[in-house]
């Protein structure tokens, strides 16, 4: 399964959703996931791809990973694995 | 100062997952200590305890809910539903904004504490689940149970060790007497029962291997249990106006501490906090026909227990029937007193005192009636419950038939 596949698994499962629904321009707001739901997914990120993601729920602006769209998510991830594997 | 009534109950328990069951078992004198089941246990010393068999989250609590839920707040909240359904209350308006819930515990989410310091300790994973925070906080029940039932007033949790529930129903209670609240929901929920939670315990030396016999001469400990009872307390012209089914009145608490010792009860803290409950509740001595003990089944408990309450009923101590159900249920810590709750509604309400089961031998220091071994009927206008935590913390409650 590519990066990208299982990262919107994740997402979906996290909304109650079929991946067909979650889409590379969705927001997680728009797929109805709140604050508690984004930490798991981040938790659930982390755990399938061994990697740690640099996110502060306090400042989530300032955090070096972009969470606008699942398209940012994937993007940066698929940063993180390339360096861990670098 | 109003009246206050029960006009709910819940519990979950080693001897039953709800009232009725549990009051059965009380009758019967029926033994829920058995073998404990969960991880690890072949290294323990201690392989008994008032165990909830049986009972399987899934189907009560969806997947969201699971994974923010410990045992004990999932305890809580099937308490907390047969509770409010019996009490038919819904909270709304100016009843929800002033209705709250005040809980008790010793340990809130000891499993998830186990679970996860495995997780990082044992296993060595440098990550742990987002939300081991929410599920572990002793407050975690009694927010849930606040959210479940829009209860929008006074909420907190009470942690007084072994005294939590009458600590914090005695809070309900004050509450819902001043005119603070109309309605209160009020008890407490434990699960210590995993390898972390029992290997302390273990420590102390106090637990019994093969069962709890309370006032009995060869008693040789405590046995720890599990679970919740949860009640509403209500204000009585409140209860009667809707038509309510009122279980007993709540008509007297007291407070006491030791301040003398961590671990040793003290018979002078005990007999005050007794003695203290018959003023609130405004009784004689000899109107009360039952008390529900604390009854650990330690030597200390009990010899001290028994002549607290020869000091504060003097020679009506002799003619009144006290009996420990901890024998039956385990000592279920910070939810003891709400799950003992249940025995004095039953001696109040149905006549019935619910025995001290494992009764072999007569202890001359524990020379009252202490209901051995069978149920009785009898008629009973007053009953105390008795909780004496380590700390020295002292918390008695005074029903009434109504």
């Amino acid at each position: 399964m590519s990066i990208k596949d299982k990262v919107i698994e994740i997402i979906a499962e996290q909304a109650v959703l079929e991946p067909s629904d979650v889409s590379m321009d969705s927001t997680l707001e728009s797929l109805g996931i709140d604050s508690l739901g984004l930490v798991e997914s981040i938790f659930a990120i982390e755990e399938s791809f061994d990697i740690t993601i640099p996110f502060n729920a306090n400042e989530p602006e300032k955090s070096d990973f972009d969470i606008s769209s699942v398209a940012t998510i994937i993007a940066g991830i698929e940063k993180l694995v390339a360096e861990q594997s670098a | 100062m109003n009246r206050v009534v029960i006009t709910g109950a819940g519990t979950i328990n080693a001897l039953g997952h709800n009232v009725p069951e549990t009051l059965a078992a009380m009758r019967e004198g029926r033994c829920g200590i058995s073998d404990l089941e969960f991880r690890d246990v072949e290294r323990l010393a201690i392989k008994i305890g008032g165990q909830v068999k049986g009972f399987e989250a899934e189907g009560h609590f969806n997947r969201q809910q699971m994974t923010l839920y410990d045992r004990f707040t999932q305890f809580t909240l099937m308490a907390a539903k047969e509770a409010v359904a019996q009490s038919g209350l819904e909270f709304s308006g100016e009843l929800a904004n002033r209705a709250g819930v005040v809980l008790g515990t010793a340990g809130g989410g000891v499993s998830t504490w186990d679970d996860n310091y495995r997780t990082v300790y044992e296993e060595g994973k440098n990550r742990v689940h987002p939300f081991v925070v929410p599920k572990l906080m002793n407050n975690a029940a009694a927010s849930h149970v606040s959210m479940e039932y829009n209860l929008k007033g006074p909420s907190f949790t009470v942690s007084t060790a072994c005294a939590s529930s009458n600590h914090a129903m005695a809070q309900a209670f004050q509450m819902v007497r001043s005119g603070m609240s109309k309605a209160m929901v009020t008890g407490g929920s434990e699960s210590m029962l995993c390898f972390g939670g029992v290997k302390a315990w273990e420590g102390l030396r106090v637990m019994s291997k093969d069962a709890c016999r309370p006032f009995s001469a060869n008693r040789n400990g405590m046995v720890q249990g599990e679970g919740a009872g949860v009640f509403v307390f209500e204000d009585y012209d409140h209860a009667r106006a809707r038509g309510a089914e009122i279980l007993a009145e709540v008509v007297g608490y007291a407070l006491t501490s030791d301040a003398a010792d961590i671990v040793m009860p003290s018979k002078q803290g005990a007999a005050r906090a007794i003695s203290g409950a018959l003023t609130d509740a405004r009784i004689n001595p000899d109107q009360v026909g039952y008390i529900n003990a604390h009854g650990t089944g330690t030597a200390a408990n009990d010899k001290t227990e028994c002549a607290a309450v020869a000091d504060a009923f003097g020679r009506h101590a002799d003619k009144l029937m006290m009996s420990s159900t901890k024998a039956m249920h385990g000592h279920l810590i910070g939810a003891t007193g709400a799950v003992e709750l249940l025995a004095c509604i039953m001696a109040v309400r149905d006549g019935v005192i619910a025995p001290t089961i494992g009764y072999e031998e007569f202890d001359p220091e524990c020379a009252l009636d202490v209901v051995p071994n069978e149920a009785r009927q009898a008629n009973v206008e007053y009953a105390l419950s008795n909780a004496f935590a380590f700390g020295g913390l002292n918390a008695v409650l005074a029903l009434r038939k109504v």
